[in-house]
């Protein structure tokens, strides 16, 4: 795959870097408690949480490191973090 | 139709019939006309653009980046220590592949503080990836402007140019120009297609990091790019003179040189006052010849080893000196020269503005004679 | 290739004399070419400009050392700068002064001597000399018609700053080719 001009690169698909096997936990949304603010979306490090629905929100789990942010900010607790059997 | 005005001036309407959309400069002499005269387009509706006031040329440069990547054909203007506090924006420039022209009227570099012309502020910056053009004339001038917007927006060059002229010598004298109009502008210098821009629809970002698996390649494709530029100068110079009727296909240029025994190498302003001083020394039966470099950066090796190949001496003239070694110029010319029998002698010349006479070209050809070389050339011992 | 060169002080108007002259020229027909002397110009620091006229391209980039024709525009120059260095025999001095002195002018150089300052109080009510030389520069030398200085005096300057300046400029003129200066 030739290099692209001017280095330049598409947000959240780096294309080395697929950070999902960093992870200890797991982000799992619950589409009940959505609200679709799209905070989680937003302050995801690596940009990898993509809404697919008005009030629904998945991570792509190449790049989701486990981070947690997103289900510390969501203000409606819909997003929870659990371990991840490897 | 033909006209008299300041170098800068006839730079100014030049850049203005590409049709720049954003101009991001800061003034520093001596290319402080050409942005005063843009500015003043832009504020009486002559050129329809955004002109960016900056607090300094960092700003500038970066701010044409941002215009750039966004898809705008983007303008600026600097000199000397402009340039040198835009040295880093303009690797990075080069390696996002953006197609900005600058105006470099050439100014030597502090300290001591001279505001007064050499090469060295845009030779400094030879290793940054940009194409590199001299002018000898106003008229040379202003031509290579819409040329390079030519060249770079080209998809199979995508690169950056210095348009270089000698400050002061250039940019504020007088003289008579060929002023081509708005629609042989546009007849030959078509809109700018971006090859891919800042979208907030569909965003990117420009010149992300490369790990060491990927850098070489990186900075090979931009070395090919550059070199691809030489072909680009070619085919567009020719179209040049199509349209307007003065021919840029050649990177290099010939003057008395088919029979000269002894040949100048020489970029910019200081080829005119070589060329009458060649007339006099031809009428008294002295073979002597001129090779002009129009293009610096890429270097055209191959062209100058061809043109050169029957001469016995080449003198080299450089305005600049990379300290510790020699002239840059020079340096060039004895690596396309390497392995011929050519003497070659480099002389710095014209440093901070110090005139160069029709007298001072005949000396230096007395020294080559005598295998006197590799010197700066007209020191005054006295203060030494 | 004829040259010329202006000596002047900062503010006096010597560049723009330089560059009016090259444009007047150049509107005769022939190739001018016009360049300050660089140089940092502060009010009252002595400046040169130069001027060069020939029938074809002018190549040549250096500062002017052997000039066919010289313009003084500040007398007091001369005590500390020879502004005759290197002219040329049949050469034109063109010198404004109130009080014409023995100059050390080369052989064969015409030397003119014109109050040019005067004229610029009475025309354009400011002490500016470079106009009225200029017009001076046309009647002695011929390298440039009244009417084409006129032109380029009204290219550079508006309304009544363009009438006086011509004015200064007309009455230098008319006293050379009368042979009153």
């Amino acid at each position: 795959m030739p290099l692209n001009i001017g280095c330049t690169a598409r947000p959240g698909r780096g294309r080395d870097n697929k950070t999902g096997s960093w992870r200890v936990f797991y982000p799992i949304f619950s589409k009940e408690k959505c609200t679709g603010c799209g905070i989680c979306s937003l302050i995801c490090p690596e940009g990898c949480i993509e809404r697919i629905n008005e009030k629904e929100y998945i991570p792509d789990l190449d790049y989701c490191k486990g981070c947690g942010l997103c289900a510390e900010e969501c203000p409606g607790e819909a997003i929870a973090m659990e371990k991840e059997e490897k | 139709m033909k006209e008299i005005l300041e170098g800068s001036h006839a730079i100014a309407e030049s850049v203005r019939l590409c049709r720049p959309q954003v101009i991001p400069a800061y003034p520093i002499t001596p290319q402080t006309h050409i942005v005063e005269a843009l500015a003043e387009m832009v504020a009486d509706c002559r050129l329809k653009a955004e002109y960016i006031c900056v607090e300094s040329e960092f700003s500038a440069l970066s701010a044409c980046i941002g215009a750039s990547a966004a898809g705008s054909r983007t303008y600026s203007a600097t000199t000397s220590q402009g340039l040198a506090l835009m040295f880093e924006v303009c690797f990075n420039v080069a390696g996002m592949r953006l197609p900005i022209v600058m105006s470099i009227a050439n100014r030597a570099l502090s300290a001591p503080l001279s505001i007064w012309n050499d090469q060295q502020d845009s030779i400094a910056l030879r290793d940054s990836g940009w194409i590199q053009l001299y002018a000898e004339d106003n008229q040379e001038a202003l031509d290579l402007h819409i040329l390079a917007y030519r060249i770079c927006e080209d998809h199979e060059i995508l690169l950056p140019a210095f348009v270089c002229f000698d400050g002061f010598i250039l940019s504020h004298t007088y003289e008579p120009v060929e002023m081509p109009t708005q629609e042989e502008v546009d007849a030959y210098l078509p809109a700018f297609t971006p090859y891919q821009r800042l979208d907030t629809k569909d965003p990117i970002s420009f010149g992300m990091y490369a790990t060491p698996d990927y850098y070489m390649e990186f900075r090979y494709e931009n070395q090919r790019a550059l070199l691809r530029v030489k072909e680009a100068l070619q085919k567009y110079g020719a179209l040049f003179g199509e349209h307007f009727g003065r021919d840029y296909s050649a990177l290099v240029e010939g003057y008395q040189l088919d029979d000269a025994e002894i040949a100048f190498v020489a970029m910019g302003s200081i080829c005119g006052t070589t060329k009458d001083a060649i007339d006099e020394m031809r009428a008294e039966g002295r073979k002597v010849g001129l090779l002009k470099i129009r293009c610096f950066r890429p270097f055209p090796s191959d062209e100058i080893a061809s043109a050169l190949s029957h001469v016995k001496t080449v003198a080299v003239l450089d305005k600049n000196i990379s300290l510790g070694s020699k002239g840059a110029i020079g340096l060039e010319i004895k690596d396309a020269l390497y392995g011929s029998s050519i003497d070659v002698y480099d002389y710095i010349i014209g440093l901070g503005g110090r005139d160069i006479r029709k007298k001072d070209i005949k000396a230096i050809v007395d020294l080559a004679e005598k295998g006197s070389g590799d010197m700066f050339y007209g020191l005054r011992e006295e203060l030494l | 290739m004829r040259e010329l060169r202006i000596h002047g002080r900062g503010g006096q108007g010597s560049v723009t004399a330089a560059e009016l002259i090259a444009v007047a020229a150049f509107q005769g027909g022939i190739y001018a070419q016009a360049f300050p002397a660089f140089g940092v110009e502060r009010r009252g620091a002595p400046v040169q400009a130069f001027v060069r006229f020939s029938d074809e391209t002018i190549r040549l980039r250096s500062q002017v050392y052997e000039p066919d024709y010289i313009i003084v525009q500040d007398s007091t120059l001369i005590k500390d700068i020879n502004v005759f260095a290197g002219m040329k025999p049949g050469g034109v001095a063109i010198i404004n002064t109130e009080k014409p002195g023995k100059y050390k002018a080369p052989e064969g150089v015409r030397i003119i001597i014109i109050d040019a300052t005067k004229i610029g109080l009475e025309e354009i009510g400011l002490p500016i000399a470079n106009t009225a030389l200029m017009g001076a520069f046309a009647a002695a030398t011929g390298e440039i018609e009244f009417s084409a200085l006129e032109d380029a005096l009204r290219g550079r300057f508006e309304g009544k700053l363009a009438d006086t300046n011509i004015r200064a400029s007309q009455r230098a003129y008319e006293m050379v080719k009368g042979g009153s200066a």
